[in-house]
Parts: structure tokens; C-alpha cells; sequence
């Protein structure tokens, strides 16, 4: 897991590199790795649940393709492609059945 | 102890560290005040409606955009008070709900004392997260009581925890509620009983409190010793979501859902009205043998109750529109229909929650400027708020329904679906959608240009609303509405119906034309003469700068008292008085036109200036006055072609 100090950073200028969340396909599982927004912002997702090393599914994008939808920390949480794109992941197992939804599951090293 | 006194960390180094645990001597003695605090969507709103019996004020905090309720729970002979500090998901002070609520928490809120206890409410379906916000909130000191609310989906799920134990890592007593049924409620009294005298047994282990990922993995341990188990949300939400997100249905059933909401209001509510406005008039007609004849029966009957049942008949289409807005929201769909609309909203610069105020615009800008709240951008919702107005308040429906009604005749558009009426109708919504579309893309790409803040909107599960939690609600906006009648419309009423009788001319009434108000409109006139307007109109314009319906009884009154129009019914009146191209005016008029002094006082309070109350005022009138004339000479020239 990223040490916090990382996530407040301003890194507005750098261009996201890797994979975003904005990459991931409907039904997908990914970890967030940091956040790249000025701290108000990202301490308003981290509210929200997109702590470094939560676990966030793709569940689907709105009926005109965006917002999407992420399951994170046992919620349902819809953000635009252009909030998305400055959550940096790194992509775990694609998930292979509705049978065991990571969404009930308190997400990884924070349980 | 020095866990629970840590300061704010290097993580947050430009927010106010909370000190925690400073806490200040209390006096002992009984609980006089406490604090309700519970993140966004755990059901704080339904369960201070509860406990208080909407004995509330709702105000604001000085100096900040942050509402202030303040309830009165009744204990017996004793009465608490009740704050109801904003929903918030932490108490890192990053926003302006969270800096109030800290505030006030601490007792270093201007003029309000530290309250004596807290009721900490969370949703026990979402346990670890909402935990979060429990650290903060524990490490404050006070007396506190948690509850953990939404108990019945949680159990009826097969959700489990050991409360006892909880109770026991919190250091705090902990309970399991249903605000929406009333369950487990009386836990509360119990606890206010208690006195601060109580004090936690143990002494919990917190988190360093404003670092947000340790307090939510110490929330997750919590959780696991507590043997917390989540319940089985079925897959409700994914199948139901299936439909309503879906890309064709979605969109399909958004439509329908917002037609459907029309042809309720007008479907249903006109013949509501119209037998609640039988009602009336027997009422006032069983009356009249009752009071002498002369000018107390004038001033009662003619004066008072024409005008005050003629704004009250609108009572049912305000009620259903607040019942159609009250189940989208609680079952869950509104936030659907926010999430749907957040790419159109896009379009002219605002976003998917802007979707939510302005649908309840459509009942009264007042709660819809109140709900902007949730739009986190300062510039998004200084723009919402600007634009509320123009959709189409039930205020409106009055002289609407009036005129439409007086000028234009019932014929089928589409069967029986469409008749002529509602088209006119329809198209009146329209003009103040557009009006507000075409002002939020010149306000978002001028004085209030933003960049782009994140959107977030948190989907809730889909819940039946329950008959409680909306009939509070749809009780409490009776009453606003009642008293409204009763005490602004009532005084107006009584003064128009005043000025119509002096100067006192051989000690009776004067005629019309030579009373005070005929003096006042015929001042004006030239004025509004280039809309179409002629002097009566132009005193209900003065009128209704008070309210927008208050036009009607204004109307009612004047035409009532008038000798050649006595004996009609006020659409009738109207008919004889007013040409078409003054009427088609008049309604364009009211479309654009900010007459409405509460909605002026609520933008005055929730934009903390005096600016934007005064922008709006004169965009507003400047816009309606040049379109009223436009629409005059429009139909003149159609008339005469």
C-alpha cells in the first residue's frame, strides 16, 4: 500500500501514467493506488471509500455511457471519465462470476 | 489516553488540526442539549423528523452556507434540544459541513454552547464505513449513544453483530434503531435520562482521528472483532439497476417517470382541487347567514376567505408533487434519475446533482434552493441556485390554471391523452426550462466559470418508502404552505381588500374606480400598458412580489368587490377584462419573473450576500418584462394578420 503522504500530492501536471480507473471493463476488480488530484479532492473520494489499496469493482457506466459506476467499500459510488482518470490502479483477477461480489467483502489489508 | 489525544498528522497539513480530548469541564447536571451527527444517506434526516415530531427551526449557521436545525425533543415536562449537525462522512475539516460540525461539536461555534451529549447515527448495513466517523466522534469526550440505523433490512438480510461487544470498542452505549418505523426509539430517552453523569467503562482505542485510511482500517478491525457479517442484499440492486441503467430502458423509464409525475399533479390534482374548491365556497356560502350583514361579511367573506381559499384550493397539487418527489427519492430512484441526467446537465455546465434540486424546483425554489446543498462546487451551486426559480413552482399553478382556463378552450390534441389546455400548460415548463438553460450556460461561461470539481454521487440501495417517513414530510409541507396562507396571503389579502374601500364615501365603500388600490394601478399602468396589462393586473403584479399566487386573491378581490364583475366567477372576469395578447403576456410574465420574497430570503441566506438575491431579482424582471412585451406584440400581430 502506498504511503499516505503520496496521495495528497499535487500532481496535476504529470500525466497519469499506467492504468486509471477509467481503463477497467464492466465487472472488473482493480486496487487503488493513488490518487492524482490536489488533497481537497482526493480526501473527498477518500471519503468516499477510494483509499489507496481498497478494492474497487467496475459495475457498469449510466444509460449514455458516462458516469460509470464503481463498487468500493461496500458501496456504489458513479464517477465521471474525467474523476476516473486520475484514480491510478493496479488491476487484480477479472472477476469470474456474479457468485462472490468483492463489494461485501471489507477491502483487502484494510480488514 | 495519549491515543486519544493525538493531533492532526502530517496527512492533512493544511486543514486546522481538531483537538481532540481538550474537552472542556462539564458541570453536572442533566443533558439540555445534544447534537444528532451521521454521514450523508444513514437516515440522520428521518430520525430528527422523529425524535423532534417536527417540532424544528431550520435556519443557518453565521457566516457559512451550512443549514441549522434545531428540534425540540420532548421528554415528559422536560424539553431537549436538539442540533442537527450536517451529514459528513469524517471530521477532517475540509469542507464546510465538516468545519461546522467540528465547530459546534467543540462548543467553539459563535453563541452556541458545546452540547451536553451526541446521538451518533449510522447505517448499520454499511457498518465499517460509516464507523469512520465514529473515531472523530468518540474521541470529542462527550456522552455519546450510537444507533445503528436501518436495523430491519439489516436483520431481515441475515446481517449479525455482537452489539454487546461493540458497545465495548466504542466505549459508548450502542444500539439498534429503524427510524423509518419508530424502532427501538425509546433507547434515546433512556440515554437523555442518564445525565452527562455517564461516562464510558472503558476507555476505547482510536485511530489517530484526521488520518481517513487508519481510521478506516481500524473501522475494518472493528468490524472483524465485533464478528461483524454483512447482510445479503440480494441482488435486488444489480437487477433492478439492469433496468433502470439500462441503455434503452433507462433512458425510457426516466421519461415516463417525469410524465408520469405531470400527469399526477395535473391529472389527479386538478379535479382534487376543484372539489376542494367546492368545499370552500360551501364553507364561506354556510357562513354568511352567520355574520351581519354589511361590511363585516364583506371583509370576512369577499375579503378574507376569497382570498385565502383561493391560494389554499392548490393544497392538493403541491401536496402530490411533494408525495411523487418524496418516493423517487426515498426508494432510491432519484439518484438513478441524477446519474441519467448528469450528461445532459453537462451540456450546460452543471451536473447530475444540480438534477435533483431542480426537479424539486418544479414544486417550490425554496426546498430546492435548501437541497443545492449537496453540490459540493461553490460556483455549480451559486449557478443552480440562480436558475432554480425559473422551473416552474407550484406558486405558478394558480394564475396558470386561471388563465389558461379563462382563454383558452378544452379541445383534443391526441385523443384523449392531450387536450389543448395541457399543451399550453406544457409549454409554459418548457419556457422556464429553457429560460433556466439558456441562464445556466451564460452564468457557467462568465462569472461563475469552474473548473471541473469531481462529481461523485453515492447510489443508495432501493428501499420501499415508507407511509411514515413521506407523510411527515408531505405534513410538514402542508403547514409551511397553511401558514403561508395564513398569515402572508391573509394580511395581503385584508390590505388589498382594504384599500378598495377607502376613501370612506358617505360611510360605504367607494366605487372601484375611485378607491386608493384603483390609484396605485392606474400609477402603474403606464408601465405595463406595452404588455397588456391593465391597472387591475397591475395591482396583482404588486401583490405578487410577495408571492406568485398571491395574484389570485388579489384578483379575487378586486373583481369580487367590483359591481360588474361581482357575480362571475373570477375566470370569467378575467375572460371580459383582459384581451389575448395581454394574457398569453401575462403568463410569459409569470414564467420569467422573480416574484417570490421567500425565495429571495433563502438565496439571501444561503449565498451568505446580498448579491445574488439582487442579480437574480433584476436579471429576473429585466428578462420577464422584455419577453412579456415580445409575447404581446407577437399575438397582436397574429391577431390582426
Amino acid at each position: 500500500m502506498a504511503p499516505p503522504a503520496d496521495v495528497t500530492k499535487v500532481e496535476m501536471d504529470i500525466p497519469p501514467q499506467g492504468l486509471a480507473l477509467v481503463d477497467l471493463e464492466p465487472g472488473q476488480l482493480a486496487v487503488v493506488e493513488r490518487i492524482s488530484l490536489p488533497s481537497s479532492d482526493a480526501h473527498f473520494l477518500m471519503r468516499l471509500g477510494f483509499f489507496p489499496g481498497a478494492e474497487v469493482r467496475f459495475c457498469r457506466r449510466a444509460p449514455l455511457g458516462d458516469p460509470s459506476i464503481y463498487s468500493v467499500d461496500g458501496t456504489h459510488i458513479a464517477l465521471r471519465a474525467e474523476t476516473a482518470r486520475h484514480i491510478q490502479i493496479h488491476p487484480t483477477e477479472v472477476e469470474s462470476a456474479q457468485a462472490n461480489p468483492a463489494e461485501d467483502r471489507p477491502s483487502g489489508d484494510l480488514a | 489516553m495519549s491515543s486519544i489525544l493525538t493531533k492532526g498528522c502530517c496527512e492533512t497539513p493544511d486543514a486546522p488540526p481538531i483537538t481532540i480530548g481538550e474537552q472542556v469541564e462539564r458541570i453536572p447536571g442533566e443533558i439540555r442539549t445534544v447534537a444528532l451527527i451521521g454521514p450523508p444517506n444513514s437516515g440522520k434526516s428521518t430520525l430528527f423528523n422523529r425524535l423532534t415530531r417536527l417540532r424544528q427551526k431550520v435556519g443557518n449557521y453565521p457566516g457559512v452556507t451550512v443549514e441549522q436545525r434545531v428540534g425540540v425533543l420532548a421528554d415528559g415536562e422536560r424539553e431537549i434540544k436538539i442540533i442537527d449537525l450536517p451529514g459528513v462522512y469524517s471530521l477532517t475539516p475540509y469542507s464546510d459541513d465538516e468545519r461546522v460540525a467540528v465547530d459546534v461539536l467543540t462548543g467553539k461555534f459563535n453563541g452556541q454552547p458545546q452540547p451536553d451529549a451526541v446521538l451518533l447515527v449510522l447505517d448499520v448495513t454499511h457498518l465499517s464505513r460509516h464507523l469512520v466517523l465514529a473515531a472523530p466522534v468518540i474521541a470529542l469526550g462527550l456522552p455519546t449513544l450510537v444507533l445503528l440505523n436501518m436495523s430491519d433490512l439489516f436483520v431481515e438480510g441475515g446481517g449479525s453483530l455482537d452489539v454487546v461487544k461493540l458497545a465495548g470498542e466504542l466505549g459508548t452505549p450502542v444500539a439498534m434503531v429503524t427510524a423509518t418505523k419508530e424502532a427501538g426509539l425509546d433507547v434515546v430517552q433512556r440515554f437523555l435520562r442518564q445525565g452527562p453523569d455517564f461516562l464510558p467503562s472503558t476507555l476505547p482505542v482510536l485511530p489517530v482521528v484526521n488520518d481517513l485510511p487508519q481510521c478506516r482500517r481500524w473501522a475494518g478491525q472493528v468490524g472483524n472483532r465485533v464478528a461483524y457479517q454483512r447482510h445479503r442484499s440480494g441482488n435486488w440492486m444489480g437487477r433492478l439497476d439492469n433496468i433502470f441503467l439500462h441503455r434503452i430502458w433507462g433512458p425510457i423509464i426516466f421519461a415516463i417517470v417525469v410524465g408520469a409525475c405531470f400527469q399526477t399533479v395535473f391529472g389527479l390534482g386538478q379535479p382534487l382541487s376543484n372539489i376542494f374548491q367546492d368545499f370552500l365556497a360551501r364553507a364561506g356560502q354556510f357562513a354568511a347567514p352567520l355574520i351581519p350583514d354589511g361590511i363585516w361579511r364583506s371583509l370576512l367573506l369577499d375579503g378574507l376567505w376569497k382570498g385565502v381559499s383561493s391560494v389554499l384550493v392548490f393544497l392538493p397539487q403541491i401536496l402530490l408533487l411533494f408525495l411523487f418527489i418524496g418516493l423517487l427519492e426515498d426508494s432510491g430512484y432519484l439518484a438513478r434519475a441524477a446519474l441519467i441526467a448528469d450528461r445532459t446537465m453537462r451540456v450546460v455546465g452543471l451536473n447530475g446533482k444540480a438534477f435533483i434540486p431542480l426537479l424539486s424546483a418544479y414544486a417550490c425554489a425554496v426546498p430546492a434552493i435548501m437541497a443545492t446543498r449537496t453540490i459540493e462546487n461553490k460556483r455549480d451551486r451559486i449557478a443552480t441556485i440562480l436558475i432554480a426559480p425559473f422551473m416552474t413552482c407550484s406558486a405558478r399553478l394558480p394564475i396558470y390554471t386561471l388563465v389558461i382556463a379563462a382563454f383558452i378552450p378544452e379541445r383534443p390534441v391526441i385523443g384523449v391523452f392531450l387536450g389543448t389546455r395541457a399543451c399550453a400548460m406544457l409549454s409554459l415548463y418548457v419556457l422556464g426550462f429553457l429560460a433556466a438553460i439558456a441562464t445556466a450556460r451564460l452564468l457557467k461561461s462568465s462569472i461563475l466559470k469552474s473548473n471541473a470539481a469531481p462529481f461523485a454521487l453515492e447510489l443508495p440501495e432501493y428501499r420501499w418508502p415508507t407511509f411514515q417517513s413521506i407523510g411527515l414530510r408531505l405534513l410538514d409541507r402542508s403547514r409551511v404552505f397553511v401558514r403561508q396562507a395564513g398569515t402572508i396571503i391573509l394580511v395581503v389579502s385584508l390590505l388589498v381588500w382594504g384599500l378598495t374601500h377607502v376613501p370612506v364615501h358617505h360611510g360605504s365603500a367607494p366605487p372601484l374606480e375611485q378607491s386608493v388600490i384603483a390609484h396605485l394601478g392606474h400609477a402603474i399602468e403606464p408601465v405595463i400598458q406595452p404588455l397588456g396589462f391593465n391597472w387591475k393586473i397591475g395591482v396583482g403584479l404588486l401583490t405578487s412580489v410577495i408571492a406568485r399566487e398571491v395574484i389570485v386573491g388579489t384578483l379575487g378581490t378586486i373583481y369580487g368587490t367590483d359591481p360588474a364583475t361581482h357575480s362571475l366567477t373570477l375566470q370569467n372576469a378575467l375572460h371580459q377584462d383582459l384581451a389575448l395578447p395581454g394574457a398569453v403576456a401575462l403568463l410569459v410574465f409569470f414564467a420569467f419573473a422573480m416574484q417570490c420574497t421567500s425565495t429571495l430570503a433563502i438565496v439571501r441566506r444561503e449565498t451568505n450576500s446580498w448579491k445574488w438575491p439582487a442579480i437574480q431579482f433584476v436579471y429576473m424582471t429585466t428578462f420577464a418584462y422584455t419577453s412579456a412585451f415580445a409575447a404581446n406584440r407577437i399575438v397582436t400581430a397574429l391577431l390582426h394578420r
